[in-house]
């Protein structure tokens, strides 16, 4: 079979959702540290559109964007399905992962902005949070797929655990416990499950990381 | 067993001719219901809580949101005409990635160019013709975005086409000047009935929406 090679950023919430799903299917794979100051070459050749991370290399091609490299993964390795197969129930998985997709772009905002900036996203990505625990179908469940991870529980992953990094570093509130049982109930037993668990960055590790970068964004932002 | 599809719909917007131009290619017959998003219906609200949104798609009762998602649905559900998704997994996942492109770029950059005025226009202008041309390059020489065959990205993208009129009155230019080969693709796909009985008349849809600007300017 072809090699697999993943590029990406260790502290990247959308890697290591790439990471989630390579381990869960035991796909083995070669994993390549980019390095966003000084793009590789292959990188650049790999993802010219975007030029970002993650891109997942299968026999020299390569598939960008976390959850489109997700869906492929799903394609080409049937083993522990991270979507169900009747069409309804895929239509609504996808439509969970486009929400979180979405509306989790206010998270990232929050951790680049401060002060007044910081307000909207900050209650935009509450606001999410609300509407996944009231319609979210994870109701009644242990993950959103049921009893095992699947797609959207992946997709979310990446969100919830960086936000409380974000909400760290920043010094906001996103995620309110008291008001959102069912996830609070999901967060836990997400990262507490075997295949997560065991590749979780390390918290005080990302807060590490993600000082000094929201540092640069906000001063450059203030000196324009 | 009858089958119910029901589409909750606005002629204007180029996510329901998505899924106008999906369920003709495969020959579905459906009820399609144009929505007032000024007062919308019950339906609408009950299938779509979490967003209000059109389109909707409603096949047998129960209800699919997001036009790509609908398109992919369509694709799974009625398998035996114009597939419109390939089967290789990776020629998929690279349709899923430029449809995402549309998606992330189209409707926003269209927008900036229609509703700014002055120096934020140019810069609109430029960069959403830096996307079509973005998109043109990877078109390639070839009839369609699906290769021989028209397909996922070709659905999600034409749409905009109804819209290039109205940009280029607004912001004056031509997308056929900028960019012959998208331009060539989108009359190519204009000669497919799905298409043609989907999008709006280009000239109608420019004079709506100078309506709703002149509303929106009140």
């Amino acid at each position: 079979m072809d090699g697999v090679k993943l590029h990406g950023v260790w502290a990247s919430p959308f890697s290591t959702r790439v990471i989630w799903a390579l381990k869960l299917k035991g796909i083995p794979f070669d994993y390549v540290e980019e390095d966003l100051s000084n793009k590789s070459a292959s990188l650049l050749r790999y993802n010219p559109v975007h030029k970002k991370i993650p891109v997942l290399v299968h026999g020299g091609r390569p598939v960008c964007e976390s959850m489109v490299i997700v869906e492929y993964l799903e394609e080409a390795w049937p083993q522990f399905p991270l979507l169900p197969s009747d069409p309804h129930e895929r239509a609504v998985a996808r439509f969970w992962v486009k929400f979180i997709e979405d509306k989790s772009l206010n998270v990232w905002i929050a951790g680049r902005s401060a002060g007044e900036e910081q307000e909207k996203p900050m209650r935009d990505s509450s606001e999410m949070l609300a509407i996944l625990e009231e319609h979210g179908p994870n109701k009644g469940k242990k993950f959103f797929g049921g009893d095992s991870i699947n797609i959207v529980d992946i997709a979310f992953g990446g969100v919830a655990y960086w936000m409380r990094v974000i909400e760290e570093v920043s010094g906001g509130k996103m995620f309110d416990a008291a008001k959102l049982p069912r996830l609070n109930a999901w967060m836990a037993n997400f990262e507490s499950s075997p295949v997560i668990a065991k590749n979780l960055p390390d918290r005080g590790k990302l807060r590490d990381y993600f000082v000094p970068v929201r540092a640069k964004i906000l001063s450059s932002s203030t000196s324009k | 067993m009858a089958e119910e599809v029901i589409l909750l719909d606005t002629w204007p917007s180029p996510f329901g001719m998505r899924v106008r131009v999906a369920l003709r290619e495969k020959g579905v017959v459906f009820d399609l219901r144009e929505e007032d998003l000024s007062n919308k219906s019950p339906l609408l609200l009950k299938m779509n809580p979490v967003h209000k949104k059109i389109p909707v798609l409603i096949h047998n009762g129960k209800p699919v949101s997001e036009s790509l998602i609908i398109v992919q649905y369509i694709d799974a559900t009625w398998v035996r005409q114009s597939p419109l998704l390939p089967s290789d997994p990776y020629e998929h996942a690279r349709a899923r990635f430029w449809a995402d492109y549309v998606d992330k770029k189209m409707y926003s950059g269209g927008r900036m160019v229609w509703l700014s005025t002055g120096e934020a226009q140019e810069v609109a202008k430029k960069e959403f013709i830096e996307c079509l041309k973005v998109l043109e390059g990877e078109l390639g020489d070839r009839a369609y975005f699906g290769g021989g065959r028209f397909g996922y990205v070709d659905v999600s993208l034409i749409p905009f086409y109804s819209y290039f009129y109205a940009l280029e009155a607004s912001a004056n230019f031509s997308v056929a000047e900028e960019c012959p080969k998208l331009v060539a693709w989108a009359k190519r796909c204009m000669q497919r009935e799905s298409v043609a009985k989907s999008l709006p008349d280009q000239y109608k849809l420019y004079d709506h929406m100078l309506e709703r600007k002149k509303i929106q300017e009140q």
